[in-house]
């Protein structure tokens, strides 16, 4: 009996509401919810289904594995030829950097991550004796296991190559610009009118030119600007003009986190009786630069990129020694440069993303500290 | 920074102290500092340099431009050949500088907006593949991308003979790209005055139709009649006289193909590499810009009973342009800097051709490279002028 | 922050010192003082100076690097090469960065006079020349009206190109690089239909592409370029001394003398010989060198004939003909004075 009954009360009820959670609710929701937008979701799927499978048949499914030279590459299909990377991946990552010494840049590498690592988790302590040795022991460390000397073969800057070059020119280039970049920074808020506009004209000024035209300036004016008999390695000259340039860069990142420093601390650190590099480096700097930490991944980020460019005046970076190579006959094929721009587009944007997350993590960070 | 100021009680007498611990005397003293050192480097640079000039026996001075060049330009806007001077040379790639930032931003601002918009669509699909592309396109290094191009995809073109037919009669090869010319005929001359004529008509109609509206309260379709203007008055005229244009084809003739509009692959390698690599920026920007106008604004935008249109052009977009126009601006200048990086992948730009070839023929460094800097300060100090006019006419007027 | 502004200073001092030269007028004084010869060659092209995977620098330019720093130093190995882009060759040289430079460059009159330069003599009678496919069906540089052509820029070649069209009345497209590499990809691609550099560089170039037989040198040679060392204005003792050397090595060949016979050559009866070796005579003291400086140099990388042999000729995968290298006995125009 109450069967039945049920079943009558169940035939006259309606169909259920549509779900509002679950995938079918959220993709009614966000693709499909009016007719343009179904349409725009096509579209999507198609540009998505033809870049995806694109990538995906060139580098795994058409790709070339192994092989000793370029014709194994040139048969069959037009996929990636990972021998080539294969063959050449020492190059790239060391240059011409002499085999036997190479354990020496493996070991920088290994001193500067031990202290990189623990100095960007915001929670290890300590952080004053980690920058103590990144600032003033690393660096001493890095240039006698690089270059030389102390017991070890001295391994001379044109033979240095591939990332090694890449990242001694972004990681110098950033060290030197933060102090000028600081200087810059507090001459241009300065009340000392020359200061004021030597600082704002040196900024200007390196702001308006290519890095190009800055390079080639340490390739062919600098020399003749030193006295006769006097000469600098070509790789410093370039570090030199580098790290100038992203001084201006940063420069105007840190004034604009001075500008963000309330008018009290100022006033307080006066009333205080600190005299002013009491007073910049004790209160003001110290808020200044952690407001500003995701502007200055940026401009590292930039100036990453931009190391990229030494290839033009002829030192060998990461993607000058792979433009180098891809002259090599013995790789010669039809995808061999496609492959190379592409590892190294790789690796490029491993470093630039990672950095870049970094600095978005840093700023939710700090933005919940502000919120407190 | 300010100067320490002394508040002391009125009627005590301030003891004073040394000289040398006021801070106005210091001020003379650190700047005089300054500027005797920057004196004194700057007198020792122009020292060594004359000295090094004049002992290794290297000309020097400004008489090189006056010089014929002997060299050859493969794309110039203004007539050039290798008879021609290198002051004229210096022109030549100037102007093609000029020719693909202009081009490049013209590019990268459209790819720009549909992508910052595409990013912050209800759509999701579309949503993440825009913020794939800014993601990837913005973390790699832009000549890399530009030798991707070049070397990677560009090479792969088919050669002259193999060429690939566009509709309209153009063909792309590895050599190029190569569009019909557009010859003008006798007579066509009336159909430039009558484009200039619709061109002044609707500026004319514009300030009327603004007058009218704000004495009456009245609208009038300004866009429709002046587009009406613009492009139907020349397009009538067009056809009244009997069509006075003719296209001039391209045609394989020797090795390459002869006439037409000729887009070199260097030309399109780099203006490709930089609109994406630049639009990736700007679509960020125009994100930016959009979320940083405040919902409430929309939302009375609805409130008086504006249409969505009327909504975006007269509330929406005027203050997201606040936003937007200062740091897009600063992504051009990028782009034009940016351009220099044409010397590696060979298309004639300004340092390119004088940075490069000139300086390499006359070697004279100095002189060469301050002329560049001098080119690229110019052009980002003009920029910024503008800048300055545009944001005091933007600037909030707080009532 | 301020420990590594000191640091800087201090390693860049370090490199700057350790390179840095005393007066210019004494480049002999600065060489030996540093205890290497800076030598300026070209980045990389196959048969003059070129470096292979492991760093080490081969090529006819080395050579001669070699020779010098074993004439002065009486070692081959102390040299530091300053590899060098055509548009830095002539500051790295102005500015006393290298002491030599010696990068496959053309001597023409305006070098000489207005760069500050000093070229010693021509190691290299080379001449500019075309590249071309085969299945383009061009035999002649006469036919090449209307070609698209990839050259390096900043050299003589660009100019020589510019002369070559006008001269012939015929019109072209230049497609002008940085690098002879990117020249050589580009035309590789098909961008141009030919290439153009000196003779010497397209035979070497033409072994780093794919299918070498496919291309042909045409075979009008359109200009001289007679390429040599060249060393700055105003210190005759060390022109003196590159000069002779490159000598040194010119005569040895006309005298028999190799790598190999080298020590019995000590003892030869043959006056030329003895003064060449320095048994006989003063000549290296007077250059301020030692006597045996030629025998130095024989002993590092051999006689011209060898080094051509070794880095462009019969002996290399280059297999260049002497042609006007060959001494002025075999037919050629090289051509040394006597060691007297």
């Amino acid at each position: 009996m109450s069967d039945t009954a049920a079943e009558v009360s169940l035939a006259k009820m309606r169909p259920p509401p549509h779900s509002t959670t679950g995938p079918a609710a959220w993709m009614r929701e966000n693709l499909f919810s009016t007719w343009s937008n179904t349409l725009l979701t096509l579209i999507g799927l198609y540009v998505a289904y033809l870049a995806i499978s694109g990538a995906v048949s060139w580098a795994f499914l058409n790709a070339t594995w192994t092989g000793a030279d370029g014709s194994a590459c040139t048969r069959g299909s037009a996929g990636a030829c990972w021998p080539f990377v294969q063959a050449k991946f020492s190059q790239f990552m060391y240059g011409r950097y002499p085999e036997a010494e190479r354990w020496r840049v493996d070991l920088t590498y290994i001193l500067a991550l031990a202290g990189l690592v623990p100095l960007m988790m915001p929670w290890v302590r300590g952080k004053l004796y980690l920058s103590i040795y990144m600032l003033a022991i690393f660096p001493v460390l890095a240039f006698l296991l690089l270059y030389g000397g102390v017991g070890l073969e001295v391994v001379t800057t044109e033979l240095w190559g591939g990332l090694l070059v890449t990242l001694v020119v972004a990681s110098v280039g950033i060290a030197g610009a933060f102090p000028i970049g600081i200087l810059l920074a507090l001459g241009r808020r300065s009340n000392m009118p020359i200061v004021r506009w030597v600082s704002v004209g040196f900024i200007e000024f390196v702001r308006g030119v290519p890095l190009i035209t800055v390079l080639f300036m340490a390739s062919v004016m600098l020399p003749l600007f030193l006295p006769d008999g006097w000469t600098i390695d070509k790789l410093v000259r370039a570090l030199i003009m580098v790290a100038l340039f992203s001084a201006a860069y940063l420069a105007e990142v840190i004034r604009g986190g001075l500008q963000a420093i309330p008018r009290g601390q100022y006033e307080a650190a006066d009333a205080l009786g600190l005299r002013y590099p009491q007073k910049m480096g004790l209160i003001i700097l110290p808020q200044a630069l952690k407001l500003v930490i995701p502007g200055i991944v940026n401009t590292f980020i930039g100036l990453f990129k931009d190391t990229s460019l030494v290839l033009i005046i002829g030192l060998f970076d990461l993607l000058g020694i792979v433009q180098q190579n891809l002259t090599d006959s013995n790789w010669f094929s039809p995808s061999t440069a496609m492959t190379g721009y592409v590892f190294a587009g790789l690796v490029f944007w491993i470093f630039c993303f990672g950095m870049s997350r970094y600095s978005m993590f840093v700023e939710r960070r700090l933005a919940a500290g502000e919120r407190r | 920074m300010a100067v320490t100021t002394h508040n002391r009680p009125r009627g005590t007498v301030p003891e004073q102290p040394s000289l040398l611990y006021r801070s106005e005397v210091r001020q003379v003293i650190y700047q005089a500092l300054l500027i005797g050192g920057l004196v004194f480097a700057g007198w020792w640079v122009v020292n060594n340099v004359a000295e090094n000039l004049q002992r290794q026996n290297i000309a020097s001075g400004f008489d090189f431009l006056d010089r014929t060049s002997g060299f050859d330009i493969s794309q110039t806007l203004i007539p050039y050949s290798n008879v021609s001077t290198y002051g004229r040379a210096f022109w030549a790639g100037l102007l093609n500088t000029l020719l693909v930032a202009a081009v490049g931003i013209v590019f990268a601002t459209i790819i720009g907006f549909i992508m910052g918009i595409a990013r912050l669509s209800s759509n999701w699909l579309i949503a993440r593949l825009a913020t794939v592309y800014v993601e990837t396109v913005r973390n790699v290094p832009l000549l890399l991308q530009l030798l991707f191009w070049y070397f990677a995809v560009l090479k792969n073109l088919p050669p002259p003979r193999q060429s690939v037919a566009l509709t309209g009669g153009g063909f792309l090869n590895v050599r190029g790209l190569y569009l019909p010319a557009p010859v003008a005929e006798p007579g066509f001359d009336a159909v430039g005055i009558a484009f200039l004529i619709g061109i002044a008509a609707s500026i004319g109609l514009f300030a009327w139709a603004r007058r009218r509206q704000m004495q009456t309260g009245q609208q009038f379709p300004v866009l429709w009649s002046s587009l009406a203007l613009i492009v139907g008055l020349p397009g009538l005229l067009h056809i009244v006289l009997g069509a006075p244009l003719s296209w001039e084809y391209p045609v394989l003739r020797g090795f390459n193909f002869q006439g037409g509009i000729v887009m070199q692959p260097e030309f399109l390698a780099l203006l490709l590499g930089l609109s994406i690599y630049t639009a990736s920026f700007i679509a960020e920007i125009v994100r930016a810009g959009i979320l940083g106008v405040p919902k409430g604004q929309k939302e009375a935008a609805r409130a008086l009973g504006l249409s969505n249109g009327q909504m975006l052009r007269l509330v929406v977009i005027p203050q997201a342009a606040r936003i937007i126009i200062p740091p897009l601006t600063s992504q051009y200048l990028n782009l034009t800097k940016n351009s220099s990086l044409a010397v590696a992948i060979g298309y004639p730009d300004f340092v390119s051709v004088f940075t490069g070839t000139v300086l390499n023929q006359t070697g004279q460094a100095v002189e060469v490279i301050l002329m560049t800097m001098g080119v690229f300060l110019t052009i980002s100090l003009l920029t910024s002028a503008f800048m300055n006019w545009f944001n005091q006419r933007m600037a909030l007027v707080e009532r | 922050m301020k420990q590594l502004i000191k640091l800087g200073v201090i390693s860049a001092l370090a490199v700057t010192v350790s390179s840095a030269a005393l007066a210019q007028a004494r480049t002999l004084d600065a060489v030996k003082q540093r205890g290497a010869l800076n030598c300026a060659v070209n980045v990389g092209l196959a048969g003059f100076s070129n470096p292979d995977d492991k760093g080490n620098w081969t090529g006819m330019d080395v050579d001669y690097c070699k020779a010098i720093a074993a004439a002065v130093l009486g070692d081959p190995a102390k040299v530091k090469y300053v590899p060098t882009t055509a548009k830095e060759r002539f500051t790295a040289l102005q500015s006393g960065e290298s002491d030599v430079l010696i990068r496959n460059t053309t001597w023409t009159l305006g070098r000489d006079s207005s760069l500050g330069l000093s070229f010693v003599g021509v190691n290299y009678y080379d001449g500019q020349g075309f590249l071309a496919k085969k299945a383009l069906g061009v035999s002649s540089a006469k036919e090449l009206n209307g070609a698209t052509v990839c050259v390096q820029t900043g050299t003589t070649t660009e100019l020589n190109l510019a002369d070559f069209f006008r001269r012939s009345k015929m019109t072209y497209q230049p497609v002008v690089f940085e690098k002879a590499e990117e020249c050589l990809q580009a035309y590789q691609a098909g961008r141009c239909d030919v290439y153009t550099t000196d003779a010497s560089g397209l035979y070497a170039q033409r072994l780093q592409m794919q299918k070498p037989d496919e291309h042909i040198v045409l075979p009008e040679i359109i200009s001289k370029e007679p390429l040599g060392p060249s060393v700055r204005q105003g210190d005759s003792q060390w022109f003196t001394i590159v000069k002779w050397v490159h000598y040194a090595l010119l005569n040895a060949e006309e005298l028999g003398v190799t790598k190999a016979n080298i020590d019995q050559m000590m003892t030869s009866s043959n006056p030329e010989i003895r003064r060449f070796v320095g048994v006989e005579g003063d000549f290296g003291k007077g250059m301020g060198l030692e006597n045996d400086w030629a025998v130095k140099a024989i002993k590092a990388v051999g006689n011209y004939g060898e080094i051509f042999d070794r880095n462009v000729g019969k002996g290399s995968r280059i297999k260049i003909e002497r042609g006007l290298n060959a001494l002025w006995t075999d037919g050629g125009i090289q051509y040394a004075p006597p060691i007297r």
